[in-house]
């Protein structure tokens, strides 16, 4: 079997790393929002506005979520079978928590009663923290392995994930996209609400670093035991993007700071893929059991089907998904907010009309 | 009840209540987009008012259709890991491409219209939400094109080493017939719903004699949709029909009640089976019309399922191949003649609409609301029908139900999540019904120009 690296099996492998690296960045920081949402909303202006900062986006953001499903069913229907009936509860709890947010935030702003929106928040907090905590975990333990018999079927239980490496992974992921989120606000909004955005990703990043740390070492520690990929300098720059973040924002310069929880992420995630290489699940049990790019793939014909229309509408993607970004670039600003007293249909006047927040 | 049953639940009411919304959603879409480009040409501000109206419903209905759908992407793996591992490599494609080509398309632009009427263009708003729309198609084609596949696998081979099915050949997957049948019939009705709940919604406020300028207007753009939409569904359904009793006249057999095979059968109106003995104990029958309908021809034959079952039994093996036939029966039943009604219900309002007196026509305007239900009744019989006519089969002729499921999930633990789905499903159908019936009944926003919009839109 061709063991290079110039082949469709790498190639979809990488792809879906990107799409996870895609989708943690982006639904890092609206994850962050929702869970930042009781904490620094004090009002219910507030609360609004910190919902309108991802409105506009949150949806596409998942989307890249969905489109990880769907690669992986197409290029690795083993992976997605084994994984999705493995970690079956856990993916349960993600879903529910997705679906109750997703919901909340098209329905909280949609009755008058005070109980109504204080309610969806609630569904916003728990449907954002547990899924930025639990994708944590579940990847955790992915790339530690779980056990993996000689049919490729999971037979582990449900507690063999909640063991030591992969909490702490599941923590590092949740310390990590609210402060990814709460820098965000500090970037899209103005007045307190901006302060106590960055008062809270001030206090997020010391813990978020350290947390980051443990589980970067851990893996490393882990990883030296397999013949995956031990990429040294992109978890190494990982820890220094994020252990940069309380600085940079000491400094005010918001939009770096973005730059460097996002890229923290980015290089997680890349670590998780690059020590994973070319196992796509390893086993506990044996390494003849472990789930690899090869064992796990769809046919050639099949994945080059899929690369010519990936090829196609990739960039037709991230080309109109950037352009809705810069559409939506202006802070929301308390005044405009304001001007109807927080109820929808009064206030008037020009959404924002501040500079673009940008990272220099 | 064991893994398997819970799993054929689960799979049930996942989907049912996901297709609870996605036609209604396909369907506003269109005559949101289609109302906003009027306003975009007259620059009438009734038009406007309308396009808020209707595209706010719009999105009450979406956000449920969006996120049931996640659960859509990810439950075969959860329940049914032996068919995703035995036929990913043809089935996950579709479902890959509909994410990147209609999902991206759909959330994306769904976000700039909501969030950009002042900060677009009119017209790249406008061009917005028919890229939501076109997105909401796109969407359909692809799902009903792995479904199609499951009903009529075309363009595949089983592998004898690896005992997978492989994919040959891509376009007769997305050329194959039952497909673009398939979603003939699936967006015609997606149509049909979306004018079945404006006639109804319409009706409610014109009998108040309520902002008559925008529910006039409505009720005409959706009377006229409706119109050929419940024809076109008819036709297209007619079509599927054929092609069904070519490909899996088991259904059709099951459908009609037919236990034996018959020159010139009979189309069963009203029928009692006895299903032990492979009969009817009563049968009304249009004599003759059948055979019509399935082969053109008025003495054709059709067969019937007690010979389906014995030629089957001689192709597969030992077992039985015959579905629930009372279930399958009365689901057809319920979905055409829901489907013939609402032919008659545009029809009439169309009717009365040029006469000029539909206003006043106090019986239909009561009635018209009520009606809202049926495009429901018959978007979920079809696809009962559909999906348990193709039992025990989960690809026809090729892949048992039974061998789909998870071998590594327990019975406790798919009885988990069917609780669990199904109370959340509950709780936000109720929530859903609630804003729905009340947005529905409040006045249209007194909105002029797309510029008066408040900062926060959420």
């Amino acid at each position: 079997m061709d063991q290079g690296y110039l082949n469709l099996e790498t190639l979809w492998f990488a792809l879906i790393g990107v799409l996870w690296i895609g989708y943690f960045f982006l639904e890092g920081f609206d994850f962050g929002v929702g869970i930042l949402l009781p904490f620094i909303g004090r009002d219910e202006v507030d609360r609004r506005i910190l919902v309108n900062t991802i409105g506009p986006v949150w949806d596409g953001n998942e989307v890249w979520l969905i489109v990880a499903g769907g690669a992986t069913f197409a290029a690795f229907p083993e992976w997605y079978a084994t994984l999705f009936s493995g970690f079956y509860l856990a993916l349960f709890l993600i879903l529910a928590a997705l679906i109750f947010r997703g919901v909340a935030f098209e329905f909280r702003g949609k009755d008058k009663h005070p109980e109504w929106a204080r309610w969806w928040d609630r569904a916003i907090f728990w449907g954002s923290a547990v899924p930025a905590l639990l994708w944590g975990v579940a990847w955790a333990n992915i790339l530690q392995g779980v056990p993996i018999d000689a049919n490729k079927e999971f037979v582990g239980t449900f507690f063999d994930l909640l063991n030591p490496y992969a909490l702490l992974g599941g923590v590092t992921s949740l310390l990590l996209f609210t402060l990814h989120g709460g820098v965000f606000v500090a970037l899209k909004t103005d007045t307190e609400l901006q302060l106590r955005a960055r008062r809270a990703a001030k206090v997020l990043a010391l813990p978020a670093t350290v947390s980051v740390l443990g589980f970067l070492t851990w893996t490393f520690v882990n990883a030296r035991g397999n013949d995956g990929v031990v990429p040294g300098v992109v978890p190494i720059s990982a820890l220094i993007a994020v252990a940069a973040v309380e600085w940079l924002l000491r400094e005010k310069l918001d939009g770096w700071a973005f730059v460097a929880t996002g890229l923290s992420i980015v290089l997680i995630t890349a670590t998780i893929f690059l020590n994973l290489y070319p196992r796509v699940m390893p086993s506990s049990i044996t390494e003849a059991n472990d789930l690899t790019i090869w064992n796990a793939a769809s046919t050639h014909y099949t994945l080059t089907v899929m690369t010519v229309v990936a090829a196609i509408f990739t960039p037709i993607v991230l080309l109109y998904q950037g352009w809705t970004y810069w559409v939506f670039r202006k802070r929301i600003r308390r005044a405009d907010a304001e001007g109807g007293s927080g109820s929808p249909g009064l206030g008037a006047g020009p959404a924002g009309d501040g500079e673009a927040p940008s990272p220099a | 009840m064991d893994a398997f049953d819970l799993a054929r639940w689960q799979f049930a009411i996942t989907t049912i209540f996901h297709f609870f919304f996605v036609p209604l959603s396909i369907g506003l879409a269109f005559i949101t987009a289609i109302m906003q480009t009027a306003w975009y040409r007259t620059k009438d501000p009734a038009y406007l008012r309308m396009t808020r109206f209707w595209g706010k419903l719009f999105l009450i209905n979406f956000a449920l259709g969006v996120v049931t759908g996640i659960v859509q992407e990810f439950q075969f793996g959860m329940n049914w890991s032996t068919y995703s591992r035995f036929v990913g490599d043809i089935f996950g494609a579709p479902l890959a491409i509909e994410g990147l080509l209609a999902f991206f398309l759909e959330s994306t632009f769904l976000g700039l219209w909501i969030f950009g009427w002042n900060r677009l263009p009119p017209r790249i708003h406008l061009a917005t939400i028919w890229l939501v729309a076109i997105g909401t198609g796109l969407s359909a084609f692809f799902i009903l094109a792995a479904n199609a596949w499951m009903q009529h696998p075309v363009g595949y081979e089983i592998n004898p080493e690896t005992g997978r099915a492989e994919l040959q050949d891509i376009m007769a997957m997305l050329t194959n017939v039952t497909a673009w049948s398939h979603f003939a019939h699936t967006m015609l009705a997606a149509l049909l719903t979306g004018g079945m709940f404006v006639i109804g919604v319409s009706a409610y406020h014109l009998r108040r004699k309520q902002e008559t300028v925008i529910f006039r207007r409505s009720m005409t753009i959706a009377l006229v949709i409706s119109l050929f939409a419940s024809l076109g569904v008819a036709f297209s359904g007619h079509f599927q029909a054929q092609l069904v009793a070519q490909q899996q006249p088991m259904k059709t057999a099951s459908a009609e009640a037919l236990w034996e095979t018959e020159q010139g059968a009979g189309f069963s109106l009203f029928a009692v089976g006895d299903v032990e003995n492979g009969r009817n104990h009563i049968n009304i029958q249009l004599p003759n019309m059948l055979s019509v309908l399935t082969t053109n021809t008025w003495n054709g034959e059709v067969r019937g399922i007690n010979d389906i079952q014995a030629e089957y039994e001689r192709r597969f093996g030992p077992g039985s191949y015959i579905p629930v036939v009372g279930v399958i029966y009365w689901t057809f039943r319920l979905m055409v003649g829901a489907g013939l009604l609402m032919i008659l219900i545009s029809v009439v309002g169309l009717w009365l609409l040029r006469k000029g007196t539909l206003e006043d026509a106090t019986w239909y305007l009561r009635l018209a609301p009520f009606a809202i239900a049926l495009p429901y009744l018959a978007n979920s019989t079809g696809w009962i029908m559909t999906e348990m006519g193709r039992q025990p089969w989960v690809v026809f002729g090729v892949m048992l139900t039974r061998d789909a499921l998870s071998t590594s999930v327990g019975a406790g633990f798919v009885l988990t999540t069917l609780i669990g789905f199904t109370v959340i499903y509950g709780l936000l159908s109720v929530v859903d019904v609630y804003l729905l019936s009340r947005f529905a009944r409040s006045e249209p926003p007194e909105v002029t120009e797309p510029s008066a919009e408040p900062a926060l839109v959420y």
